[in-house]
């Protein structure tokens, strides 16, 4: 299979091009605003269900293993497929995206929440048990805190990826910048379009990896140093 | 027309546009991107890993492909006059994608190998070369084995997204599906590339359970060889 080689680009049709931002303002603005929406919006429902569901997990450790194989089939469905799936209920709604999205986002927050509040030295609880803390205050004072580095950085993963898949919603026309690169394809290989909501996506995940990393490490002060992934 | 007529229709399961086609299309893309990208990765890890050097490469790569959306790159590819609309575009992005993955894992298990272990073998005479081939990838082998199984369910999954740029697989039906406003079809392509990404991933755990060195299997034989094994199993696959 041949290899790509560097075109030199077509004058009428350049990647890069400032002309294209400028007079699309309106439309990058609009992709943008939709992109941020369906993100937000997904992440935060996957936090929101994670969280009951990890400490359920791990009060009641039967669930583990099938809790963490199912999340790890659903894993495996391609975003194409399974906004396709809920498609049929959802119809052509910015809610087939959400609720696709919020599936992956929930894995990847559910499996570090659990991993944080697992790795809790039995040591520190037996402490704060000691102190005379019940249940509800260990897990809020103790456990929660010591698992937030995990917990934030499922948070940071799931976000970055989502902020990637949002542009598979497309399909059913609420995919944020994913829209215009793939309305710019249909309209006869429009570089600029393609190129700038690319970047504009790219971006949009650099943006967000930031803003959770400063969240990680103001909410952390105690684990500046050497918070996993 | 239900799902049910569809998936017994005999005409859905012949020609070009049949189920069995289109799955080896999906198949023989995903082959390619996993042939490109293991070219690619496999050396650079083995090397970076043996030396270990670049780890910092190693731990971000991930971060960076996460960030870059998979149908842009697609598109990207797909509109690149010399490359052009269709499967081709498709394998080069795949294999883009299945690069961090690989080389993430390969250069974590052979990095992770004890040091004391490849001292015993260089003091046994080993040259770099052999406790490469004979020490350290023969240790590394469970992780290398988990980074090749995450990367080609990956491949497998996404293979799915061709269709949007012109390419085949078991996308296309889901997308003429929406073109056309076809329910039956979006549904029925929609059932088939989850069952093929969940069938390459149930065989896929079962050939890495096969290439994992007995010795190396959790819960059997010798536990002071065990390199790290789930070191990276806590970072999510895509």
């Amino acid at each position: 299979m041949p290899f790509p080689v560097a075109v030199a680009a077509d004058a009428a049709n350049p990647w890069i091009s400032w002309d294209y931002i400028t007079t699309h303002a309106d439309d990058l603005a609009a992709a943008g605003q939709e992109h941020i929406f369906l993100t937000v919006s997904s992440v935060l429902a996957a936090i929101a269900l994670a969280f009951p569901l990890a400490v359920l997990v791990r009060r009641y450790r039967r669930l583990h293993g099938p809790v963490l194989a199912l999340s790890g089939i659903l894993y495996t469905i391609p975003s194409l497929a399974l906004i396709s799936l809920l498609w049929p209920v959802f119809g052509l709604s910015p809610l087939t995206v959400i609720i696709a999205l919020t599936t992956y986002a929930l894995l990847v927050v559910l499996r570090n929440t659990v991993v944080g509040l697992d790795d809790v030295d039995q040591e520190v609880l037996d402490a704060a048990r000691g102190m005379g803390m019940g249940t509800a205050t260990v897990l809020w004072r103790i456990e929660v805190p010591l698992a937030l580095p995990t917990i934030l950085a499922g948070i940071r993963i799931a976000t970055v990826s989502t902020v990637g898949m949002v542009t598979v919603g497309a399909l059913v026309g609420y995919g944020g910048f994913g829209t215009l690169i793939l309305s710019g394809f249909i309209q006869n290989f429009w570089h600029a379009q393609i190129f700038t909501a690319t970047a504009a996506c790219v971006l949009l995940a650099i943006i967000f990896e930031v803003l959770l990393h400063l969240v990680e490490r103001f909410s952390t002060p105690w684990a500046r140093r050497g918070s996993a992934s | 027309m239900n799902l049910i007529q569809w998936f017994t229709d005999p005409e859905n399961w012949s020609g070009p546009n049949g189920i069995p086609i289109r799955t080896l299309e999906q198949l023989q893309m995903s082959l390619v991107a996993m042939g490109l990208a293991l070219v690619v990765a496999m050396p650079i890890a083995l090397v970076l890993g043996h030396l270990r050097k670049g780890v910092f490469l190693a731990t971000n790569l991930g971060n960076i492909g996460r960030a870059i959306p998979t149908l842009g790159l697609l598109v990207i590819l797909a509109s690149i006059p010399s490359i052009g609309v269709g499967n081709t575009a498709a394998a080069i992005a795949l294999a883009i994608f299945a690069i961090p993955p690989l080389l993430t894992n390969t250069f974590s298990g052979i990095a992770g190998v004890d040091a004391q272990v490849r001292d015993a073998a260089a003091g046994m005479g080993m040259g770099s070369a052999q406790i490469l081939g004979r020490v350290e990838i023969p240790l590394a082998t469970p992780l290398i084995a988990a980074g090749i199984r995450t990367a080609t369910v990956q491949v497998v999954a996404t293979a799915s997204l061709a269709a949007l740029v012109g390419g085949g697989g078991l996308g296309r039906y889901v997308v003429d599906g929406y073109a056309l406003q076809d329910g039956t079809l979006i549904v029925a392509g929609a059932i088939l590339t989850a069952a093929l990404a969940l069938v390459t991933e149930g065989l896929l755990a079962l050939v890495q359970r096969a290439a994992t060195p007995k010795g190396l299997r959790a819960g059997e034989g010798s536990h002071r060889l065990q390199v790290s094994a789930t070191v990276m199993e806590e970072e999510p696959a895509l």
